[in-house]
């Protein structure tokens, strides 16, 4: 029993150790150099996640409140592999900001409550992973001190997520009247007819969706994506988006599993809502944070479409196009996060040019809109073809050719700041702008992996292995 | 007069509930916005509270939520009006038609 606890719970206690050790090491006020805090964290971020592939196990603890599994170990080494990448990629930014300490802790919590989120076995240990998920990411959002920008981002982010949570509770304090559980054990048998279920699963159903930032409830999205720092712009559209699809497989769909038919709606017209908006929107963004917001909008909506699949090849198909995602995302962001902590400049149109003073960055940007986009030799391609093999697997083609004419018009955004970044002619474009060792290294990880992961066939089997 | 039942609480509580979301939908103070946040949750409160009551006084589930919300709300405020402060040194106001940097 107690080896079981540790053994279980290991992730989410390396990331509390670390916590401690952060705020320790602050109260103790010896370290007094930007960069050797970061050099720290990178080190112990590095560890968790080697940690996080040893000793895996299987099992549930406290009563069935916190359930751990060989997948849900995966998605959160995909999660600690993000995070090691997005902090590594941060290392200008925060170099010169007086409150490196502090982020990490945030960062951390908002981590650690996803963890317990996702391997939640009762809607109380569920409720509770969301919160510390996402209140710590307002104050976050807030990080640029001096900037009005990223104060209103964070007004608009804690108002709007305090809100959808208080609609998703009111959902989960009447599927408490009707059924007398929390347990997501006992829940899925006994749903099943009566409209107050069918009201409470809708409105809880809205909660996920503002956290996925699926059309209609994607308001927020835009303003928080532009107003905040690049790096928590790339941990809100990545890491935060992710455990939010995981849990979408792992828990939400299961309570559906008798009310199919009226699941399977929903998710149809929300798919089609989120791709078509988000798609026609990014189209006329000049601010670069801005149209990558939209574009994971539209990213979202795939997701949905291969969640509608409802079956293991499904799920199979969402943990990898994540794992792509994430990997392509943090490549764009990793660039886009250079220029503005460097240059200042975060408009389409000021990246004109780009490719004469910056020939790599270049290449790193336009490989992973490329990916993003899923032109074929990248990793992007392959998660796409995954996720609508799966979406038409239920032998909705309507919903299929939607989602592929999407995918033409998405094209047209992604390579419009490629030709700005090769094409377009300019007088005086951003000048050279030179990274760190860790962004390189983050960078380089990146393309690796968008390269790599799309050929490598046994990720994808190891994927489909641990799904079952 | 009859007893109180079940369904007079409810009533009550989604009563509150729609009045929180009008207050949180019409009114331009971002402290009042919050506000109506908390009336939301209370209103959700209530119903965990009555649910346990009247339908499943057996165990304790519905109760402990209420303690959880409680806590979470207080945090939640928290953050919230550290943020809200934050923002009025910069454009010295709380009402949200003055945080319009960002649009479309």
């Amino acid at each position: 029993m107690n080896t079981d606890f540790f053994i279980l719970m290991k992730s989410e206690m390396s990331l509390t150790l670390m916590i401690f050790i952060l705020l320790i090491l602050k109260v103790w006020d010896e370290i007094k150099d930007n960069t050797t805090w970061l050099y720290l964290v990178n080190f112990m971020l590095l560890l968790n996640f080697a940690i996080g592939f040893m000793f895996n196990g299987d099992g549930s603890l406290f009563n069935g409140m916190f359930q751990n599994s060989p997948t849900l170990a995966l998605e959160k080494n995909i999660l600690n592999f993000g995070t090691l990448i997005i902090s590594l990629l941060a290392f200008d930014w925060l170099k010169s900001h007086k409150h490196v300490p502090e982020f990490f802790m945030l960062l951390l919590s908002t981590l650690l409550g996803m963890f317990f989120m996702m391997s939640s076995g009762n809607l109380l240990m569920f409720y509770l992973g969301l919160e510390l998920a996402s209140i710590p990411l307002a104050a976050l959002a807030n990080f640029d001190l001096e900037k009005t920008k990223s104060s209103e981002a964070a007004v608009k982010m804690i108002l709007l997520s305090a809100f959808s949570s208080c609609i998703m509770l009111f959902g989960i304090s009447f599927l408490y009247g009707c059924t007398g559980t929390l347990n997501f054990a006992e829940l899925p048998s006994l749903l099943g007819s009566g409209h107050l279920q069918i009201l409470s699963l809708i409105l809880i159903f809205i909660g996920f969706a503002f956290k996925l930032s699926s059309v209609p409830f994607h308001l927020w999205t835009a303003d928080v994506y532009e107003g905040a720092p690049v790096t928590v712009t790339s941990y809100l559209s990545v890491i935060s988006k992710a455990a939010i699809a995981f849990v979408f497989i792992s828990t939400l769909s299961p309570l559906f599993i008798n009310l199919q038919s009226m699941w399977y709606n929903i998710l149809f017209l929300s798919i089609i809502l989120t791709i078509t908006v988000g798609n026609l929107f990014a189209i006329r963004q000049d601010n670069i944070k801005r149209f990558l917001a939209f574009s994971s909008i539209a990213q979202a909506g795939y997701i949905l479409l291969g969640l509608s699949a409802g079956n293991q090849m499904g799920s199979t198909a969402i943990i990898y196009f994540l794992l792509v995602y994430l990997l392509s995302n943090l490549g764009a962001f990793g660039v886009i996060g250079l220029v503005s902590a460097l240059a200042d400049k975060e408009n389409i149109s000021d990246y004109k040019g780009f490719y004469k003073t910056n020939p790599m960055l270049s290449w790193v940007l336009a490989i992973s809109l490329f990916s993003l986009a899923g032109v074929p030799p990248t990793a992007g391609f392959f998660g796409k073809m995954f996720l609508v093999t799966a979406g038409a697997s239920k032998g909705n083609y309507i919903l299929v050719i939607i989602a592929s004419l999407n995918m033409i018009v998405s094209l047209y955004y992604y390579l419009r700041v490629v030709k700005a970044i090769f094409v377009d002619p300019n007088e005086n474009p951003i000048a050279k702008v030179e990274g760190s060792l860790s962004s390189k290294v983050g960078m380089i990880v990146c393309m690796t992996g968008v390269i790599i992961v799309g050929f490598a066939s046994n990720i994808y089997d190891l994927i489909n292995q641990l799904t079952h | 007069m009859e007893n109180i039942g079940l369904t007079h609480i409810l009533f009550v509580s989604t009563t509150l509930f729609f009045i929180g979301v009008y207050g949180f939908l019409t009114r331009k103070n971002m402290i009042t916005m919050l506000m109506a946040i908390e009336l939301i949750l209370n209103s959700i409160n209530m119903n965990f509270v009555a649910f346990n009551k009247f339908l499943y006084a057996d165990k304790l589930d519905g109760i402990f939520f209420t303690v959880f919300i409680i806590t979470i709300a207080a945090a939640e405020a928290a953050v919230a009006i550290a943020i809200i402060i934050h923002l009025y040194r910069n454009i010295k106001s709380i009402d949200v038609d003055e945080a319009d940097i960002m649009k479309y």
